[in-house]
């Protein structure tokens, strides 16, 4: 399989990542390179195997459904770009 | 000063600090002076920490004089850029973390510091962990204290974590973490003549450790012998109920089996992994291992892992698509780098294009591909089934008597900063993972051990391969190729 100009711009786009119209070529045949190389798996007959979900034999650990942890969201905050009163700032999301 | 301290192994400065033949702040500052005389031409560090390292050594000579000494009391570290350090630049060597200093500290160092060991700083690495060469770092390439003889052409350490290993062979710490997704602990260790492990996944909490591929990430030390190696492992292991994958189970003294030595044991040798066009110098190394084992009474057999050459392109699915969810965190919202838009989608997109660096974004754009609607069975499932399989072919040689496996570490010596065959091509790249990828698909412990040296004097590193959680059987064998080898693999100073 392989890639056109326009599979890479919709990509780009539901990645959330900026594709300029002059990069578009160069990421479309690095991908395909890529796809190129991952393709040999279709030599896999891979009838009857289950998808691994975890390399070790182990089920999900579960904690109880408590709150554990929280109180400090001016820690929360600390590292944001832009904050207020201790949210988040960000552009208008809602007209 | 004696002797120049940061020459000493790990284990032999923690001797000379129990034996009180120096203080902790001697040796840490011993590193920060030898840090900024070479860092300018190395560039291993993208932080350093002195004030901090000193005001930690300067505890740890309180506990040394009290005899309340930890495992690795006093003990100089560099921390990889991907760890969290509360309060410290942690950035994993990216554009898009500008300014981030976590509020808190990952669990693996943690356990160091809680052992005794003090932070010198952090150290370069590929972006986010995606490369084999240190040169996708947003804080440029990290040059390999090594030269070609002959040449004086700047070389990679490897990567992803190529600052660690650099640092490690250049006596700029005592030992390094570091973190192994597809092979970016042993890849670079072999590059450089260092030890480094990747243990089995589970060992070493994921928690704090900034995320690349969730299934497939470990922590782990390089170091520069074997017994430094184990006894950072003992350190950084242990169970963390903060991270749902950590294993509860015991963590053994891994430096107590070092000496234990391979009689007995029996050493696969996988027939798959005599890849087409293997430069003689690789082919004559691994033989010489399998020698060496022999010698010290190791029974070495042949195995078969068939599905051995569809790790690399199942890794190129499973790995991007974990990553491309992994990094959606990264928006401009909550933490690092923001560049302002139109509206909230202009500004997400604008900040992930001007903050990610190109293999990222390739990376992240691959795995969006892959997990897209109509895609997802014919790659992701796919490949989560190769894995199967691939699990299947080590358990199957483990089931067949075989406790550990030898192969190549890497498929030549370090190559040059820039190299042009590499950068036209990135799936040339990926192969430098080719023997190493295959473990972190079926999560097994690694081990790589510096056992010789190519035509031009470079180092050449050996990969032991795992039963889960036998990490010590992989400090055994490796200490006998260690002693046997008995080469000095120290870069000749040229900085």
């Amino acid at each position: 399989m392989s890639v056109d100009a326009t599979t890479v711009k919709r990509i780009g786009r539901l990645a959330r990542i900026r594709i300029e119209e002059h990069e578009v070529a160069g990421y479309q045949s690095e991908i395909n390179s890529i796809l190129g190389f991952i393709e040999q798996l279709s030599e896999v007959d891979v009838t009857g195997v289950e998808p691994m979900t975890s390399v070790s034999p182990m089920v999900l650990r579960r904690r109880d459904d408590v709150v554990s942890d929280g109180g400090y969201p001016e820690q929360i905050v600390a590292n944001a770009p832009l904050a207020e009163d201790n949210f988040f700032m960000v552009p208008k999301v809602v007209e | 000063m004696l002797t120049d301290l940061t020459k000493l192994s790990l284990a032999a400065a923690r001797k000379g600090l129990t034996d009180k033949s120096f203080t902790a702040s001697e040796l840490t500052g011993a590193y920060l002076g030898a840090i900024e005389a070479a860092n300018p031409a190395i560039n291993a560090y993208v932080a350093v920490t002195p004030e901090q390292a000193m005001d930690m050594a300067k505890d740890s000579d309180a506990r040394l004089a009290k005899g309340q000494a930890g495992p690795l009391e006093g003990i100089p570290l560099g921390i990889k850029d991907l760890f969290s350090t509360k309060g410290v630049h942690t950035q994993a060597a990216s554009h898009i973390l500008d300014g981030f200093k976590p509020e808190y500290e990952s669990t693996v160092t943690a356990n160091l510091w809680r052992d005794g060991a003090v932070m010198l700083g952090k150290l370069n690495m590929d972006e986010f962990a995606m490369g084999s060469s240190n040169e996708t770092s947003y804080y440029g390439p990290v040059i390999s204290p090594f030269k070609a003889e002959g040449s004086n052409a700047n070389l990679v350490p490897g990567g992803s974590s190529g600052g660690s290993a650099a640092a490690v062979a250049a006596w700029l710490c005592a030992g390094a973490t570091a973190t192994d997704t597809g092979g970016s602990i042993r890849q670079p260790a072999a590059l450089t003549g260092t030890v480094g492990i990747k243990p089995t996944y589970g060992r070493c909490s994921r928690w704090g450790v900034v995320a690349f591929a969730s299934s497939l990430d470990q922590a782990g030390p390089i170091a520069r012998t074997v017994e430094d190696a184990a006894l950072l492992m003992t350190s950084m292991s242990g169970f963390d109920p903060k991270d749902s994958t950590s294993v509860d189970m015991a963590v053994p003294d891994f430096a107590a089996a070092v000496e234990r030595g391979v009689k007995g044991l029996t050493i696969g040798v996988p027939r798959e992994y005599r890849m087409d066009g293997m430069p003689g110098e690789i082919e004559k190394l691994w033989t010489q291992g399998l020698e060496w084992l022999k010698a010290e009474g190791a029974v070495i057999k042949d195995i078969s892992l068939p599905h051995t050459k569809y790790a690399l392109p199942a890794y190129y699915i499973v790995a991007p698509a974990e990553a491309s969810s992994n990094l959606a965190r990264y928006d401009g919202v909550k933490f690092g780098l923001r560049v302002s838009g139109q509206d909230i989608t202009d500004m997400y997109e604008l900040t992930r294009a001007a903050g990610f660096g190109r293999e990222v974004k390739r990376r992240i754009m691959i795995g969006t591909y892959v997990l897209s609607a109509g895609y997802f069975d014919a790659y992701y499932v796919k490949a989560q089934k190769v894995r199967t399989l691939i699990k299947k072919d080590f358990e199957d040689a483990f089931h067949g008597g075989v406790d550990a496996i030898l192969t190549p570490a890497t498929p030549s010596a370090a190559f040059g900063i820039g190299d042009e065959t590499l950068a036209a091509d990135p799936v040339a790249m990926y192969l430098q993972d080719v023997f190493t990828v295959t473990v972190n698909m079926a999560g097994l412990p690694g081990i790589a051990v510096p056992a010789g040296k190519d035509g031009k004097g470079l180092p050449l590193g050996l990969q032991l391969i795992g039963k889960p959680f036998d990490e010590e059987t992989l400090f055994a064998a490796a200490r006998v190729i260690e002693k046997s080898a008995d080469m000095d693999f120290s870069p000749k100073r040229w900085w």
